[in-house]
């Protein structure tokens, strides 16, 4: 190559062309990225196994406690006795958001006094808002340590009252997460679905 | 004529000239092994980048071994270690030697940066070195949480459980992200199997890529030295460093008996305490993942626990999370933190010899901080050493520049 031929390289459009080939290029490989990343979303099957279930509670006896899995996720089904309900406002100064204000927490139609459809029942999930670990119950209650039973995580230490109400000055930033449910009979509660037939 | 042709067909140089005509093998060993000169006063200090290496091999070869009788689904994977331990023959001194090899590479990989802290080899002309080497860290740290999810057991599903839960504090996008981690609402089969495909491919294949990368770059520089002078500013009229002595076979046979030191000592472990008390295998793990409910007493095995006690000090969610991930970062940033003109501990002053001391205490205390429960007085002595583990650093662009150094030597010095 002569002085003249290198003069006659028109560089504005070898610049162009460069850059016109690498945005093809980068445009290429983020429309490919798409489905690789697409197929670390949940798959239909994971989403089909997402299906609601039927939890009886005949059975139960006030201040009984069962667990039962939705979606792989823990979810606790208290029956509150009296007494415990009529202990819900006691500690409402030591609650973080005890009007239930942060709306992911809990459907519409649970944001209420006792975070509940119908008061004697509590449906929350069993994962702790802080790391996911599953709370302890502790419905003993201990007026020395301020204490009118509830949840413990013992992960780190995280305090829930009976409705799942999340306690000041702990690592959990909201309340339990109460899951969509409703009454299919009075005897029982259908978890994962809110509205339609079972 | 027949003769002229043998002639010319014959190689000239022999085997090794045919291959070095078609690929640097002669050149590659010379450079990187035989022509290779590092400092000659080396210390103990000195052996654990090899040994690293060595467990590196020990983890890839025993991994291999596993995965042909592991199955990484949920219905199958913990009974799938039991069948390993029991009826694979030798098939529980394959996993033991992985298990005790996964403490062991946090173990030696500490010590290797440590050695780098002692004698400023993260300073100019090796930060590069360093932050390559912070990197392997953090895939060394993604590899052994995959994998000790892998067993199925209660500490392999809650630690996961925690610390997916942990990428959930971002705000905006947390939520999503731990349902792409995890590929389901919860932790499941589907998690279990991408982690495996994380642990024994994804992540070995970048461990193996960045130590090369690690070691190319050391070789370019040149290694450091316990009295931090530049070797290559001393070479004699053959352009060999005067202090330098070839790696090969001068450092190679003094390695070697480290190595067999450390496989004594990896070998007893494996052979009389593969769990360490506790340690290297939490007992929660000899029962298989229980859904509903977490063990009273959770904590991560102990290679994470400085970190974890980090995070369990801030009684807040979004906050516990960013030290924690300023925790394992801000390593990264020593070399732009230490202003000392001096690069050993040998020749600084008595502020970061003090520092330095502090700092070991500190990441000891959190580490076992770390194992112990979230209970008041805990918590109370963790806050404090967060504290100071993050003064440690934060405060480094001062106290380096005030302490007194001592001058260095233009040349390497024995000491005792």
């Amino acid at each position: 190559m002569n002085e003249d031929d290198v003069d006659r390289i028109d560089r504005n459009r070898r610049h162009f062309l460069t850059v016109a080939t690498a945005v093809t290029g980068a445009v290429g490989v983020g429309f490919v990225a798409v489905p690789f990343l697409s197929s670390l979303k949940p798959s239909a099957r994971a989403q089909a196994l997402g299906a609601p279930v039927e939890v009886p509670i005949g059975s139960m006896q006030p201040g009984e406690m069962v667990r039962v899995l939705w979606r792989g996720r823990l979810v606790f089904v208290l029956r509150r006795s009296e007494e415990m309900l009529a202990r819900l406002p006691q500690s409402l100064a030591d609650l973080r958001d005890p009007d239930s204000e942060v709306i992911e927490q809990q459907p519409d139609y649970t944001a209420n006094e006792t975070r509940s459809v119908k008061p004697e029942y509590l449906v929350v999930e069993g994962s702790c808002t802080h790391l996911g670990c599953a709370p302890l119950e502790d419905f003993e209650v201990r007026p020395a340590e301020n204490w009118g039973g509830g949840f413990f995580c013992p992960c780190h230490g995280s305090k829930f009252d009976l409705a799942g109400r999340v306690y000041k000055g702990v690592p959990a930033p909201t309340n339990l997460r109460v899951p969509p449910h409703r009454f299919v009979r009075d005897d029982l509660i259908l978890i994962g679905q809110d509205t339609g037939a079972a | 004529m027949a003769r002229i042709e043998a002639e010319v067909g014959k190689p000239q140089g022999g085997f090794m000239k045919w291959i070095d005509d078609r690929f640097p093998f002669t050149e590659t060993l010379k450079y990187h092994a035989t022509e290779y000169y590092a400092s000659k006063n080396f210390n103990w200090w000195y052996v654990f980048g090899v040994l690293a290496f060595v467990v590196l091999a020990i983890q890839l070869v025993t991994g291999i071994f596993l995965t042909m009788n592991y199955k990484p689904a949920a219905a199958e994977a913990f009974a799938s270690v039991e069948y390993i331990m029991r009826d694979v023959e030798w098939g529980w001194l394959i996993r033991y030697m992985h298990s005790t090899g996964a403490s062991f590479f946090f173990i030696v990989v500490y010590l290797h940066m440590f050695r780098a802290m002692l004698y400023g080899s993260y300073k100019k002309p090796r930060e590069l070195i360093w932050i390559i080497g912070m990197l392997i860290f953090f895939v060394l740290m993604a590899e052994g949480f995959a994998g000790y999810l892998l067993p199925w057991g209660q500490m392999s599903y809650w630690g996961a459980q925690v610390i997916i839960s942990l990428f959930g504090a971002i705000p905006g996008i947390g939520e999503g992200l731990v349902e792409i981690i995890r590929g389901d609402y919860s932790i499941s089969d589907i998690t279990l199997n991408r982690f495996f495909a994380l642990h024994v491919v994804v992540l070995p294949l970048s461990l193996i890529g960045l130590v090369f990368v690690h070691i190319v770059a050391l070789h370019e520089v040149g290694s450091n030295n316990p009295d931090g002078v530049e070797l290559k500013e001393h070479k004699g009229p053959d352009g060999v460093p005067l202090d330098g002595i070839a790696f090969h076979p001068y450092h190679t046979s003094k390695d070697l008996v480290a190595i067999i030191i450390f496989l004594m000592i990896f070998s007893a472990v494996v052979f009389f305490a593969p769990d360490m008390g506790g340690y290297f295998l939490e007992h929660a793990n000899f029962e298989p993942a229980n859904l509903t409910a977490t063990p009273e007493h959770i904590a991560p095995v102990w290679y994470f626990t400085p970190f974890y006690a980090i995070l369990r000090a801030v009684p807040d969610k979004l906050w516990g999370f960013i030290l924690f991930v300023l925790a394992v970062l801000l390593p990264v940033f020593l070399p732009w933190l230490d202003r000392a003109r001096v690069k050993s501990i040998r020749y600084r002053g008595w502020i970061y010899k003090s520092a330095l001391g502090i700092f070991v205490v500190t990441f000891l205390a959190l580490g076992w901080l770390g194992t112990q429960p979230a209970e008041n007085i805990y918590v109370l002595a963790a806050r404090i050493f967060s504290v100071l583990y993050f003064a440690f650093f934060l405060l480094m662009p001062y106290y380096t520049t005030i302490d007194k150094t001592k001058p260095v030597p233009d040349r390497v010095v024995y000491h005792g």
